[in-house]
């Protein structure tokens, strides 16, 4: 599915999410929420409300996981 | 993984996958959910990627929770003992100085069990970046009390709260560090909340940065969250992290030469014969020395002396080593005996070699000269095949039992003795060594007991016995 690359937004690979939710308490916009699903090991992942991402990377830094989140920017 | 600056994802200095031995998921890694191990991972791999160092780079790795860390960084890896991380690192460093060395450690590895490695790693200014993981408990063996426990915390060795009285304080590592003169760099830093995590994103680059332009030992405190040995959730670990934790250990940097740092290398000792000779004040009595031995066709010699105290085994090991000093040859010399001044057992390793040595140790000498019956009894075996094995028969009624080495049975406590110098019964046993294998002219050997005898009329007995053993042995 081609994205809008001029809307920032968040992507969470949900099989990597622990669910600790770091992300969901950094957010400064409170666009990440705790899904109230189970991914594959069990863990009640977080995802993207699907709008509000100002692309700003404080999920990024807060997630301890190497790939569970992407953050594509506003491409200037 | 993206190059692109507009888009946040794994870094290129992580593995695609996480291939772990026993373990069937490849996509996260074995960190507890909240860790902060796994924040500071990605902080140090963005670094090393944005720096450019990825193929130079050598991650230590500790034992502790992050001992897998090499399952996830792709880089250059070495994980170590308990608590060795700075020594190995120290290693690492020094043998390849154009590497970029991270040593990585967590609060028991570290400040407990590694307390005296890092603390002399810092002392000496180690060109390395330590990584020190302060999350105030041990987490991969189950929340026992860490060195950075705080006063009245509960774990699983202090279930009544960690006391001051019984277990002492929580050890301020940024602070000790920062008493020491060598380091250039020492802050302590957060991962509990946004602001902190942004700050540390830019001391860790900072931290790794200092070690590519060679500026020395940079320490890196990181206040960090282990939800599971701390019973909470993340969230409230982090917010556990921040009042309480960070009122014990307080956050800032501690030093901060970099600036003023000059670039430290650490140089190797020379081995350039004069040198040697000049740091151990032989260099003036060598000036009429010629050397005579052709360094490029030398064999390798690892010899054993053995005997009893008092026989003059040490000695005469030293001579060997002083010997092929004056030939510009390489050598190692170390001793081996008991409490004992006189009597008791006495055996020395002496290596000699046109090349670098890397170990003292002689576990399989290729020459063992024996003193006495013991000594006899206790190496005959280790000679590797092939080799030689010299009986002081004078003493020793024993015969070599092995068949794969070459034995001579000189006696040379009675050729000594004969000239009225017993004390010289080692040395009679190197001259019949050296008659016998040619790798350094039996000569040379009068040459330094001529030098480094005082008493004249000794040196000149000395050199009777040397010739006596030398005749000895052409004889044969």
């Amino acid at each position: 599915m081609k994205q809008d690359s001029s809307v920032p937004r968040v992507e969470i690979r949900i099989n990597e999410c622990k669910g600790c939710h770091l992300c969901v308490a950094a957010c400064p916009k409170k666009v990440l929420t705790p899904s109230g699903s189970f991914n594959n090991q069990g863990y009640n992942y977080a995802k993207y409300k699907g709008e509000g991402c100002i692309g700003c990377g404080i999920c990024f830094y807060s997630c301890p996981e190497p790939g569970a989140i992407t953050v594509y920017k506003k491409e200037s | 993984m993206s190059t692109n600056p507009n888009i946040l994802s794994k870094s290129k200095a992580f593995y695609d996958e996480f291939t772990r031995k026993g373990v069937e998921d490849v996509i996260t890694t074995h960190y507890c959910p909240g860790c902060g191990h796994g924040i500071l991972h990605k902080m140090i791999a963005e670094a090393v990627a944005d720096l450019g160092i990825q193929d130079k780079t050598i991650l230590i790795s500790p034992v502790g929770c992050s001992v897998f860390a090499y399952y996830y960084f792709d880089t250059g890896n070495v994980q170590v003992a308990h608590g060795r991380a700075p020594a190995a690192a120290t290693g690492v460093k020094r043998a390849r100085p154009g590497s970029i060395v991270i040593s990585y450690q967590g609060d028991g590895d570290l400040a407990a069990i590694g307390t005296a490695e890092i603390v002399h790693a810092a002392n000496r200014g180690e060109s390395m970046t330590v990584f020190f993981v302060n999350n105030a408990i041990y987490g991969m063996t189950g929340g026992q009390m860490a060195p950075t426990t705080t006063i009245g915390q509960k774990t699983a060795t202090t279930p009544y709260g960690r006391k001051a009285e019984n277990e002492g304080y929580p050890i301020k590592m940024s602070e000790l560090i920062s008493t020491l003169n060598a380091p250039v760099f020492v802050e302590r830093v957060s991962l509990a909340d946004v602001p902190n995590r942004n700050k540390t994103r830019n001391v860790v680059k900072k931290a790794i940065q200092n070690q590519v332009e060679g500026k020395g030992f940079s320490f890196v405190e990181v206040l960090s969250a282990c939800p599971s040995g701390l019973k909470k959730t993340p969230v409230e670990t982090n917010e556990w992290v921040k009042s309480t934790l960070h009122t014990i250990f307080p956050i800032g940097n501690y030093r901060d030469n970099t600036a003023n740092a000059q670039a430290m290398f650490k140089k190797d000792p020379s081995s350039n014969r004069d040198d040697v000779l000049k740091a151990l004040n032989l260099l003036d009595r060598s000036t009429d020395y010629k050397t005579s031995v052709d360094k490029t066709k030398f064999t390798d010699q690892n010899v054993r002396l053995a005997g009893f105290g008092g026989q003059g085994i040490l000695s005469a090991g030293s001579t060997l080593s002083v010997l092929a000093m004056y030939e510009g040859l390489e050598t190692t010399w170390i001793p081996s005996y008991g409490p004992e001044m006189r009597g008791g057992t006495s055996n020395c390793h002496v290596r000699v070699s046109n090349k670098r040595i890397g170990s003292p140790l002689v576990e399989t000498p290729n020459v063992l000269i024996t003193m006495n019956g013991p000594s006899l009894e206790k190496f005959e075996s280790i000679v590797e095949k092939n080799g030689i094995i010299i009986v002081n028969s004078s003493i020793i009624d024993k015969k070599v039992t092995r068949k794969d080495v070459k034995t001579y049975y000189v006696p040379l406590t009675q050729i000594s003795t004969d000239m009225g110098v017993p004390a010289a019964q080692s040395v009679a046993g190197l001259a019949a060594y050296l008659a016998i294998t040619k790798v350094i002219p039996v000569e040379k050997l009068e040459y330094i007991v001529h030098k480094s005898l005082k008493r004249k009329e000794l040196a000149e007995k000395n050199i009777a016995i040397i010739r006596k053993v030398a005749e000895y042995i052409n004889s044969l």
